[in-house]
């Protein structure tokens, strides 16, 4: 692809994709040193986007360094392509590039989500951007970047496992709900954002190339593709995921789904639905809208 | 059905700033001009140019219009914009001494050399309600205007102030400065790691949220800590800005008005023989901003103490917290829905329950 491609002449008077070119190259280059060294967090000097810090800028300049004029993105937030904040941030790449987006999981080329991996299988060809809001799984146990960075150096984790320890003698079980700590590659404690556990196993051995970015906290991680990575477990207490068994899903019935617990606002009844929403209407056999708009 | 409400976003989005719209103009006032609010909430234009990072005073109030006078809101969207702008050129470094003074003022010394200058202050003034202002015309405001200017004795020559701190340290009592390196660091270049050098600290202090700054420089000079911070000198004025062109010659790029603070604080042996000396706390910030710049100084000095023992001398802890962008970005986030991580954490509540209650081992 020629450079010149890359930076059509744009309405918005914005570069394509909003940052200019030598940003999206620094920031391709901090990613690239993420996939070399997998689950380690790598400093970068994250910009200011016009979208506030802790909604999602960190994964939002991943995806705008990535993005080319023939992706196509899917933006989610809780598994739901339609809620507001996953519609503010599709229409400010959709303004600055005009490419095309899609809630079809497995015609995008580029995934960026809040809290959740999609329920459909991820291909090689496709990359998930997370959002991070906390990009150290240590920092509840130590709030100093500085010591924290050298509890990495020097695979110093010892207060994460006396931590789990002690939450199991006084809870009974790790209390850790989403967010849940992994182990990657063997070297790295990682915070695997807030997704909950149910997603956790989805990051081991995967075709996908996983991207972490963390806007206001300044830094990238990556999962390479086919990288083990082992939830942090006690041989009698195993890592396990959310129990949602007895439910389904009151729209489409998936019973393989993670799910979200609702109130209907006239019965007041409970009733379960699948976090996913795209999943969830595939089942259902609705058609998905591809267009240059997004929503 | 709560499950259908989390959809519809788009139109959602619409209708909630055709409301904000309309919250502003229902009152059904003339429209604020942009140049009103850049000349007669020059305060509050200041505060959000230094926050923002940029100086653009014009486009400061017109952020401030935007964000119907929130600072925090019209600092970010200056922030936003800031980013989209090239940077051509990087200023030469700018002396204090050259400033145009509007105010300076030393609780150091009675008599310090060029004088004290109380300029525009509300320092010794009654805080009463000022209900003349309601009724303020036009006419009025021209009159005042003529009377004051005519009675003003302008001299021919712009006088230059000599430092207050030079006095003490010709007579070796203040701390020689550390030297710092030619080419500084740029915090929003390269990612900030700890230990900061002092250079990339400033930085991050100057656009710090006033209030933020404010808050831990007061919890030192309240006791957690041991500042005790004496104003050596507080200037406000216009800093000549020059840089170098393309061939290499230097230009006369503009004036920006700065609030300069320099805060003497307690003794250290660091002189020669270890004799006890005086040290420094700077504060520098855009616009007219003395409460910010006092702060900066007191927590610059604060984060060089060298056992630091409470929080507003730990430079990791009030560079990570300063930023009024980032805490009120994040602060605000949490307003996102969080249904995932809530049901991951009422699975985890649901299993610990059952485990307190006997129903599992």
């Amino acid at each position: 692809m020629r450079f010149a491609e890359l930076v059509p002449p744009r309405r918005t008077g914005y570069n394509f994709a909003f940052l200019d070119e030598y940003t999206k190259r620094e920031v391709r280059r901090k990613i690239l040193k993420a996939v070399a060294l997998p689950g380690y967090q790598v400093p970068f000097a994250s910009r200011e986007l016009p979208i506030a810090r802790g909604w999602g800028t960190g994964g939002l300049q991943i995806t705008l360094s990535l993005l080319g004029p023939h992706d196509v993105l899917k933006v989610i937030d809780q598994g739901c392509d339609g809620s507001v904040n996953a519609v503010n941030l599709r229409q400010l790449v959709v303004l600055t590039t005009g490419i095309k987006t899609t809630f079809d999981t497995t015609q995008a080329t580029i995934i960026q989500t809040r809290h959740r991996i999609p329920e459909e299988p991820l291909t090689e060809k496709q990359i998930l951007v997370l959002q991070v809001p906390y990009p150290d799984a240590l920092r509840i146990v130590e709030p100093s970047e500085r010591k924290t960075r050298q509890m990495h150096a020097e695979q110093d984790y010892s207060r994460m496992w006396v931590y789990l320890y002690e939450d199991i003698v006084r809870w009974g079980e790790i209390t850790i709900g989403a967010r849940y700590p992994v182990l990657v590659h063997g070297r790295y404690i990682m915070d695997p954002s807030p997704i909950p556990r149910w997603d956790v196993p989805k990051l081991n051995m995967a075709e996908t190339l996983y991207l972490f970015g963390a806007g206001r906290e300044k830094r990238i991680y990556a999962i390479p593709p086919y990288t083990r990575v082992v939830p942090l477990e006690f041989k009698d207490h195993p890592f396990r995921v959310e129990d949602f068994s007895g439910q389904a899903c009151f729209r489409c019935g998936s019973v393989n789904s993670f799910l979200d617990e609702i109130y209907d606002s006239r019965t007041g009844r409970k009733v379960y639905a699948c976090s996913d929403t795209a999943y969830c209407d595939k089942r259902l056999g609705m058609r998905f809208s591809a267009g240059r708009n997004g929503l | 059905m709560g499950y259908v409400a989390v959809r519809g976003g788009t139109e959602a989005i619409t209708e909630a700033m055709k409301m904000l719209r309309y919250f502003r103009l229902k009152g059904g006032s003339r429209p604020l001009e942009v140049r009103q609010i850049q000349e007669q909430l020059r305060l509050a234009v200041d505060r959000v140019m230094s926050e923002g990072s940029l100086y653009a005073p014009f486009h400061a109030a017109l952020a401030l219009k935007q964000a119907e006078g929130d600072t925090i809101e019209a600092s970010f969207i200056l922030r936003a914009y800031r980013s989209t702008l090239p940077r051509s050129y990087v200023s030469l470094p700018a002396d204090t001494r050259q400033m145009r003074i509007l105010r300076r003022i030393s609780a150091a010394f009675k008599d310090i050399p060029g004088g004290q200058l109380l300029g525009p202050t509300r320092d010794y003034t009654q805080r009463l309600l000022d209900f003349t202002l309601v009724e303020e015309g036009e006419e009025q405001v021209a009159e005042f205007i003529e009377e004051y200017l005519k009675d003003l004795d302008i001299p021919e020559e712009i006088p230059s102030f000599p430092k207050v701190i030079e006095l003490l340290r010709l007579e070796g009592l203040l701390a020689e400065e550390e030297p710092v390196k030619p080419e500084p660091p740029d915090i929003t270049r390269e990612p900030l790691t700890f230990p900061a050098p002092r250079q990339a600290a400033l930085q991050v202090l100057a656009r710090g949220e006033t209030g933020g700054l404010l808050a831990l420089a007061y919890s030192s000079m309240k006791g957690y800590g041991d500042i005790h911070p004496t104003i050596g000198e507080l200037r406000v004025g216009y800093v000549p800005l020059r840089l170098k062109d393309s061939w290499g010659r230097e230009v006369y790029a503009g004036r920006v008005l700065v609030t300069e603070a320099e805060v003497i604080a307690r003794l250290e042996a660091v002189g020669e023989k270890g004799k006890p000396q005086f040290t420094l706390g700077y504060g520098l910030c855009f616009g007219h901003n003395e409460l910010k710049a006092i702060s900066m100084a007191v927590l610059d000095r604060a984060m060089r103490s060298t056992r630091p023992q409470v929080p507003a001398e730990d430079q990791e802890f009030v560079l990570s917290i300063v930023d009024g962008i980032e805490s009120s970005g994040f602060a605000a986030h949490y307003k996102l829905p969080h249904y995932i991580t809530f049901q991951s954490d009422l699975d985890r509540l649901r299993t610990a329950r059952r485990y307190k209650g006997g129903e599992v081992e």
